[in-house]
């Protein structure tokens, strides 16, 4: 039970889409099997907390925080995970 | 003898643990059923012989990596008696599903729980003891790094060597997350505070990317601080030994038996020497950059470029390094997965204008341009070589397809042990002497008998073979401006370029500042332009073709390493050269 959360609908999208600093849970990761595995081996997995870290200038790769791990991956990938975003606290976005 | 095979996820710190077990005893070897060499050593264990291999890091058994085949290949070919399996301390929780497909293989296990100091310091807190219990099969927690708990290791291993295990209980994947969250606590805050802030800096939106050209600049700077003067001193010892040892004692030998020996042979091993200090040089930046975890921040950094190019982030890191030598560059990518990316990657780094033919530019720049103009020369030529390399991954990116998704681990930014660092140079360096060494005499060889026979010729002089390739050669290189004596040249530069500027000394009979009078007597500014970019883009030199031999085994490859550039280096100067007779002549 998330109180903090009822007031509002958990707003879904896709981690290329996410805004640095945002953070959300991973509601599924529509990869082929190979990337799947890849991904699931690096702790991201459906339910796991994600964390949008930054992004690369240019329009390149993503960093992500998954629990103690951080992973690069490129908005190509990331556009496979979709995320459901916690709602931001005040103050709390960069 | 038994055999246990060291298994587990890239960045687990294997190779850490497997170098402090066996120190600088490893060799590669090869093995059935396995197409790369792997590193594997024997050591005492209790009374026990026994011989550790270090396998790949895989993330699992699934066969959809190169590296993940070859494991699957060693141990469907080699009787394994025991795997130890290393995991990172810090998350053990995302690598069960490895662990699950590993007691599937019914071979005795022991997990090896690795970066126990990191683990501490996020305050997770892991009961060794009683996991081990929960998953039936020894467990310790370690220090690969700061050799933390060795002992205990040892012990362990000598009990299961003993003892031969039964095949451990066959848990699923979901067992095994069960059992280490029972026995596994991770605070709900565990980050790098510190790693997070460095990043803030080092990975910033603007600053990241000068932050980084400024470091790589500084780490060039510091090599070649450091490896020049020991080059020389190296490349001085051989010239004293054969002055002081070896001319006078073969001295009473034929000449042609004596030219062979020291003229080919023993010029080929200090051609392999000279090279030494650089590559352990550059060995030891490239581990200093993988061993504090800036490697993967370099290619975050510049992945956006690179990927445009079908190359990736890491490419660039290689390319970098090309400029400083291209040998420990295209060992480098062993990094990389995907077959296609690493080979567009080994395709793309002999572009690289490398410290050997600077030295070659520097003396030809010096000799035939005014000082003023002189940097804007050099300047002009390191960007025809980015500017050949862009284009050759252009080219061929369809041909070599990456198919890699680029997910790498950011791995916290960690303080490099030196005797790791050391360790690695030093395997690098062997694997780089036992492999090119024949070939670079082999090659060096042929370019002594090229340039002494017919018997009756002068050494290097008109009438010898080369001489006559040389005339062959002159309609396909006088478009180029490019005279029988530079052609000459040329050839002597297939060994290494550097050897060019000592070739013109034995053509032209000259040395030093009189061989830049001769040479600026003999051609004009175009034509030397036309030459250095000849001689900048043409087949690499033989360490090099050597290198891409082995690293790439495939000669299909090496050929078209060897065929391209010289085709691009052609019409390079070709363009050049009557682009720029023609405004003269207008």
């Amino acid at each position: 039970v998330q109180p903090s959360r009822a007031s509002a609908e958990p707003l879904k999208s896709t981690l290329d889409t996410l805004l640095a600093g945002s953070e959300g849970t991973i509601l599924s990761v529509d990869a082929g099997e190979a990337l799947y595995h890849r991904l699931a081996a690096l702790g991201l997995r459906v339910g796991k907390r994600i964390r949008l870290l930054r992004r690369a200038p240019f329009g390149g790769p993503l960093h992500v925080r998954l629990g103690t791990t951080e992973i690069m991956l490129r908005a190509g990938e990331a556009r496979c995970v979709q995320v459901a975003l916690d709602p931001a606290p005040p103050g709390e976005r960069r | 003898v038994k055999r246990i095979a060291l298994l587990g996820m890239p960045n687990t710190g294997k190779s850490t643990l497997f170098n402090r077990m066996t120190g600088a005893r490893a060799r590669v070897g090869n093995w059935p059923g396995v197409t790369v060499d792997l590193l594997g050593a024997r050591l005492l264990l209790g009374a026990q012989m026994v011989q550790l291999v270090d396998l790949p890091g895989i993330y699992d058994l699934g066969g959809h990596s190169e590296d993940e085949r070859v494991v699957m290949d060693f141990l469907r070919n080699n009787r394994v008696d025991l795997a130890l399996v290393m995991a990172n301390a810090a998350h053990v929780e995302r690598q069960s599903a490895l662990l699950a497909e590993l007691l599937r293989l019914k071979i005795p296990l022991v997990l090896v729980l690795n970066m126990a100091d990191e683990a501490a310091q996020l305050g997770i807190r892991i009961d060794a003891r009683r996991l081990g219990a929960r998953l039936g099969m020894p467990v310790c927690l370690i220090s690969a790094k700061h050799g933390q708990s060795m002992r205990e290791l040892d012990s362990l291993l000598r009990a299961a060597m003993e003892a031969a295990p039964a095949p451990a209980s066959m848990l699923d994947a979901n067992e095994i997350d069960a059992a280490v969250q029972e026995n596994v606590s991770i605070p709900a805050q565990a980050s790098h505070a510190l790693s997070g802030r460095i990043d803030s800096l080092l990975l910033h939106r603007r600053l990241g990317l000068p932050l980084f050209f400024g470091a790589m600049f500084l780490l060039f700077e510091a090599v070649f601080l450091l490896g020049k003067p020991v080059q020389d001193a190296i490349a001085w010892g051989f010239v004293q030994f054969r002055a002081d040892l070896l001319d006078p004692s073969l001295s009473a030998w034929p000449p042609l038996a004596r030219g062979l020996l020291l003229d080919g042979v023993y010029s080929g091993l200090a051609t392999v020497g000279s090279f030494v200090p650089l590559i352990v040089l550059f060995f030891l930046a490239m581990a200093l950059l993988e061993d504090t975890g800036y490697l993967s921040r370099a290619a975050f950094l510049m992945d956006a470029l690179m990927s445009r190019l079908g190359l990736d982030g890491r490419s660039f890191v290689m390319v970098l390094m090309g400029f400083g030598c291209n040998v420990p560059a295209i060992m480098g990518t062993r990094v990389m997965r995907s077959r296609g990316l690493r080979l567009l990657t080994m395709l793309v780094i002999p572009l690289s204008l490398c410290s050997a033919r600077l030295q070659v530019f520097l003396f030809l720049i010096a000799a035939l341009f005014p000082a003023h103009i002189a940097p804007l020369v050099l300047f002009s030529l390191y960007l025809v070589s980015i500017g050949t390399a862009l284009l050759t991954s252009a080219l061929f990116r369809r041909r070599f397809v990456n198919v890699e998704p680029l997910v790498l681990e950011m791995p916290p930014y960690r303080f490099p042990t030196m005797r790791h660092i050391l360790l690695r140079s030093w395997q690098e360096v062997r694997h780089f002497l036992k492999r090119a060494s024949a070939f670079i005499v082999a090659g060096v060889v042929l370019v002594w008998i090229l340039t002494t026979f017919p018997e009756q010729a002068a050494q290097g002089g008109a009438g010898t073979w080369a001489a006559q390739i040389g005339d062959w050669l002159q309609p396909l290189l006088s478009p180029l401006g490019i005279d029988p004596r530079l052609t000459i040249a040329l050839i002597f530069g297939l060994v290494a370029k550097e050897v060019v500027i000592g070739a013109l000394v034995v053509i032209y009979g000259q040395e030093g500042g009189s061989l830049a009078a001769a040479i600026a007597q003999h051609i004009d500014w175009v034509q030397a332009y036309s030459f250095m970019l000849f001689a900048l883009i043409y087949t690499p030199c033989l360490s090099t073709i050597a290198t891409l031999r082995a690293e790439a085994r495939d000669r299909a490859f090496t050929a078209l390493a060897v065929i391209w550039p010289l085709c691009l280096a052609w019409s390079v100067s070709f363009l050049f050269y009557q682009g720029a007779r023609l405004v003269a002549a207008s």
